[in-house]
């Protein structure tokens, strides 16, 4: 069954109808990411995409406000328009996912915290959320935060539902923050070096004063690449210092320039290099642990098929030959004893049904978890099941 | 001194001196301070004009013990106050007269740094500037720098999610942190984060950044570290009125310019300023907006550039550009000594913390001069300009009957205005017990619900830092039942502070 509010009343009535009849909802945009998660019984689907159109927006401010279900390429026409950006890059998983490219809307980009390779600069989708209007999964019409850069004023829940995957409100709108898009950028393509010392350039740059706002290295053609945007005399002289700064390592250097280079970092950041048959994982570390994770997995035997790196190792997009549990007894073994997480991105509903797909969190931290949900919506009537079995 | 606090609970202070003992069951002697003299040191922090004595002050020295003290604040109903450096501008560390005083002096170390990360592992009371120091000799620093980070430390940091001049364009505590430890009330020790980037399931670490002591005791937190930008320099900007330089500092953010710095005061301030410590801004300014790029050597000369057409087309009747590491921290040394300086002709000052969207200055700064004149107050104002942060700074004399009220009418009045214009409360200082009773003017009692029930799944007894943020407290127990409707509570007749 598929409800359609219209507007942020209709969410309200149509949430506490759930609830009279304990008749949990699922809550989507245009469905991009209906196949993330905890696979779930998806009976009746609260639909925000009628919510759509951006309320807000003055460039001067750096700020714009959104109803959930406006389709993420319509924000960025408009902030394109005006020279501005969502600097966190939200992630398009199609390649992984399937179904129609560039078919996001805001609310789930949010619901996901979707964020991509300028993320270790830039900051997250979290970064970005000023503000929100929601119905909790009590019914109620919440908000929180506001539409200034700076505020204070009560507790930040922007961070806590940025991520949640509407398990503890059906956003209604959103309000973020803009920023201006680089004059111009280019890209450093450093080879030859192999997977270890080409990660070790990616943190060297990372700690040098260059501004580089993108590390990646990709395996499949042994490239370590180092982005660098801003003004255009800036990116200049910054690239060649980096270049000279890196000369230790003696890699062959290529450059990508402007469009070149942002096609690299838009296959980077929807993970295509990884895309294919198999299930998908994607895992979060310390920049020095990457490469050993995967050396770990490796030798455990694990059948990688590929693999990538962003973040400067701290985050690496895996994929596997698929198996009864997808690996996450291995895969977060590995992780655990480094540090980080592991989520299973893609597998069959039948596996993501029966296999955390979040990582498992030690037993105080998993009751705090547990509270959180229940203080918005105590009888799990939003996206039940989505993340924990147990809510 | 209109505030209300929750009552002393008798049945706490009859049991003080077994609260003490038990205290010094897990704590060293001399860990424990029951002496009154002692206690005083303690009863408040930068927003001096609140004061309470505390029941007892407990210094814990590892997590294991401020885990075991969290446990015994449960067992015997105790509420607790934690506590950094006590440089609140809010009272979020005002003590209670029935609480533990938790202080986190001797949380001083620096664990850990891991300039391959990127990232330090600190103790929460380890100072704000102290990590910048640790670190600058490779090259790093860390980012948010609130004006009392000589003496602020991280875990207060954490709790108020502190700014500084620099965050429009690297953040605040909450854009800067990876990683902490708490320790929640009953003594559950919890590792969020770590040195990786986004948390798993609930951004629990961006809730605890901000949530003023109410929600956990912070024992560790692992902070970014960023390199040193290679080069900065000032540009100081001479303007008429503060409505031209308003409008050119909007100009240079709509040329797509995100200053390291950018900040604004006016001529009150200028005045005060130059009577106080003289560093060569002109006296016969309407406002000085001071801009800092940083970056490489080539973009900022291109910057500065930008920025001194932006300012020469909007009106500036001076500009100046820094030509040397000294004269830039000149330009600013003004800035920094702007609350001391406006003190010297107060003789006291409320200091307010609005943010506003900064279109909106003009109109608000000639409303907040007719609020003034209303309540017979003199207004000195210093903005974080680039992000809309006011700082209006309220003299009044302490001494005259009546003018610590009249001054914190206005202060409320400021704030109201804020809220209107579609800005906010406060942008770096929190709520604390300040603006607490001012909540209803930004959320309706949903919201505030909400909050609270967020505060629950933490602490559903409110023993930890209780009559701080919230305007009325409610039992966890009746908020799990209360349905609001329309933003009014079934019962308007509850207590209230």
């Amino acid at each position: 069954m598929l409800l359609t509010p219209r507007d942020e009343k209709d969410v309200a009535d149509a949430i506490r109808a759930a609830l009279a009849q304990d008749a949990p909802l699922s809550v989507e945009g245009h469905g991009s990411k209906s196949a993330l998660g905890r696979a779930t019984q998806r009976e009746r689907i609260l639909s925000l995409a009628a919510l759509s159109g951006v309320t807000l927006y003055e460039p001067q401010e750096l700020v714009l406000t959104a109803r959930a279900g406006t389709p993420l390429r319509d924000i960025v026409a408009l902030l394109d328009g005006e020279g501005q950006q969502l600097a966190f890059e939200p992630l398009d998983h199609a390649p992984l996912l399937g179904g129609a490219r560039d078919n996001a809307t805001i609310g789930g980009v949010i619901a996901v915290n979707a964020s991509g390779p300028r993320r270790i600069r830039a900051g997250a989708a979290r970064d970005h959320l000023l503000g929100f209007r929601c119905v909790t999964g009590r019914g109620e019409i919440v908000k929180s935060g506001g539409r200034v850069m700076k505020n204070v004023t009560g507790y930040d829940l922007s961070k806590l539902v940025t991520g949640s995957y509407g398990t503890l409100a059906a956003l209604t709108e959103v309000t973020l923050k803009a920023l201006p898009k680089a004059e111009t950028e280019e890209t450093l393509l450093l080879s030859g070096l192999g997977e270890e010392k080409g990660l070790a350039a990616l943190r060297k740059a990372s700690g040098s004063p260059y501004e580089v706002s993108s590390f990646a290295y990709d395996p499949r053609n042994d490239a370590a690449a180092l982005r660098l945007d801003g003004p255009e005399i800036s990116v200049l002289t910054r690239r060649d210092d980096l270049a000279a700064f890196l000369a230790s390592f003696c890699a062959a250097i290529d450059v990508l320039r402007d469009a070149e280079s942002r096609a690299f970092w838009s296959r980077l950041r929807d993970a295509e290099p990884i895309a294919g048959e198999g299930v998908i994982w994607r895992v979060s570390l310390a920049p020095t642990d990457g490469f050993a994770f995967v050396e770990r997995l490796r030798r455990a035997g694990a059948p990688l098929i590929a693999h990538v790196y962003d973040w400067a190792g701290g985050l690496v997009w895996l994929r596997l030959e698929t198996a009864a549990d997808a690996h996450a007894q291995a895969i977060r073994a590995i992780v655990d004893s480094l540090g980080g997480h592991a989520t299973l991105i893609r597998a069959d509903a039948e596996i993501r049904a029966r296999v955390d797909v979040f990582h498992p969190q030690p037993s105080a931290l998993a009751a705090l978890t547990r509270r959180v949900k229940e203080a918005f919506d105590p009888r799990f009537i939003l996206e039940r099941g989505r993340l924990r079995a147990e809510f | 001194m209109s505030l209300l606090m929750p009552l002393p609970e008798q049945a706490i202070l009859a049991r003080r001196e077994e609260l003490v003992a038990r205290l010094r069951a897990i704590l060293p002697a001399a860990n424990v301070i029951a002496d009154e003299t002692a206690r005083r040191a303690y009863e408040c922090d930068a927003l001096v004009m609140y004061r309470a004595l505390p029941l007892v002050v407990a210094l814990p020295e590892t997590v294991a013990q401020v885990s075991a003290v969290m446990a015994l604040a449960q067992e015997m109903n105790v509420k607790v106050v934690p506590r950094g450096a006590g440089t609140s501008l809010s009272g979020g560390a005002l003590p209670l007269e029935d609480g533990i005083l938790l202080g986190m002096s001797k949380f001083n170390r620096i664990l850990e740094v891991d300039f391959e990360n990127r990232c330090a592992r600190v103790q929460p009371g380890v100072q704000n500037l102290a990590i910048s120091k640790a670190v600058e000799y490779a090259g790093f620093y860390y980012a948010p720098d609130p004006s009392s980070q000589i003496a602020c430390t991280i875990g207060g940091n954490v709790g108020e999610n502190a700014g500084g001049v620099h965050c429009l364009k690297y953040g605040l505590t909450t854009n800067n942190i990876l990683g902490l430890e708490i320790v929640l009330m009953g003594g559950d020790v919890l590792r969020l984060g770590g040195k990786h980037l986004d948390s798993e399931l609930y951004d629990l670490i961006g809730l605890m950044t901000g949530s003023e002591g109410l929600l956990g005791v912070v024992t560790e937190v692992t902070v970014r570290l960023l390199r040193k930008p290679m080069s900065a320099r000032g540009l100081l900007l001479a303007f008429p009125s503060v409505e031209a330089g308003a409008r050119c500092v909007g100009a240079i953010i709509a040329r797509g310019v995100i200053p390291g710095g950018l900040e604004m005061m006016d001529a009150a301030t200028i005045r005060a300023v130059e009577n106080f410590q003289p560093c060569g801004y002109p006296l016969d300014a309407g406002a000085i907006v001071i801009v800092e790029l940083d970056g490489t050597p080539a973009e900022v000369d291109h910057l500065v550039a930008v920025a001194e057409q932006i300012a020469r087309a909007e009106g500036a009747t001076e500009t100046r550009v820094s030509q040397s590491e000294a004269e830039r921290l000149r330009f600013w040394a003004g800035r920094k000594n702007a609350f001391p300086a406006v003190s010297c002709i107060g003789p006291d000052y409320l200091c307010m913390d609005g943010t506003i969207p900064r279109g909106r200055l003009p109109e608000v700064l000639t409303r907040m001069d007719g609020l003034a004149k209303l309540h017979g107050l003199r207004v000195a104002n210093v903005f974080h300009a680039g992000d809309g942060n006011l700082h209006p700074l309220i003299l009044y004399d302490a001494s005259k009957e009546g003018d610590i009220e009249r001054a914190e009418k206005l202060g409320a009045d400021i704030l109201r205005l804020c809220v209107e214009v579609g800005g906010v409360l406060t942008g770096e200082h929190g709520v604390g017990v300040e603006k607490r009773d001012l909540m209803h003017a930004m959320f309706d009692e949903t919201d505030l619900a909400q909050q609270q029930r967020v505060k629950c799944a933490f602490d559903p007894q409110h023993r930890l830092n209780p009559g701080k943020v919230f305007p009325t407290l409610h039992r966890c127990a009746e908020l799990g039942m209360m349905h609001v409707q329309g933003g009014k509570l079934p019962f308007p007749d509850l207590p209230r502070f």
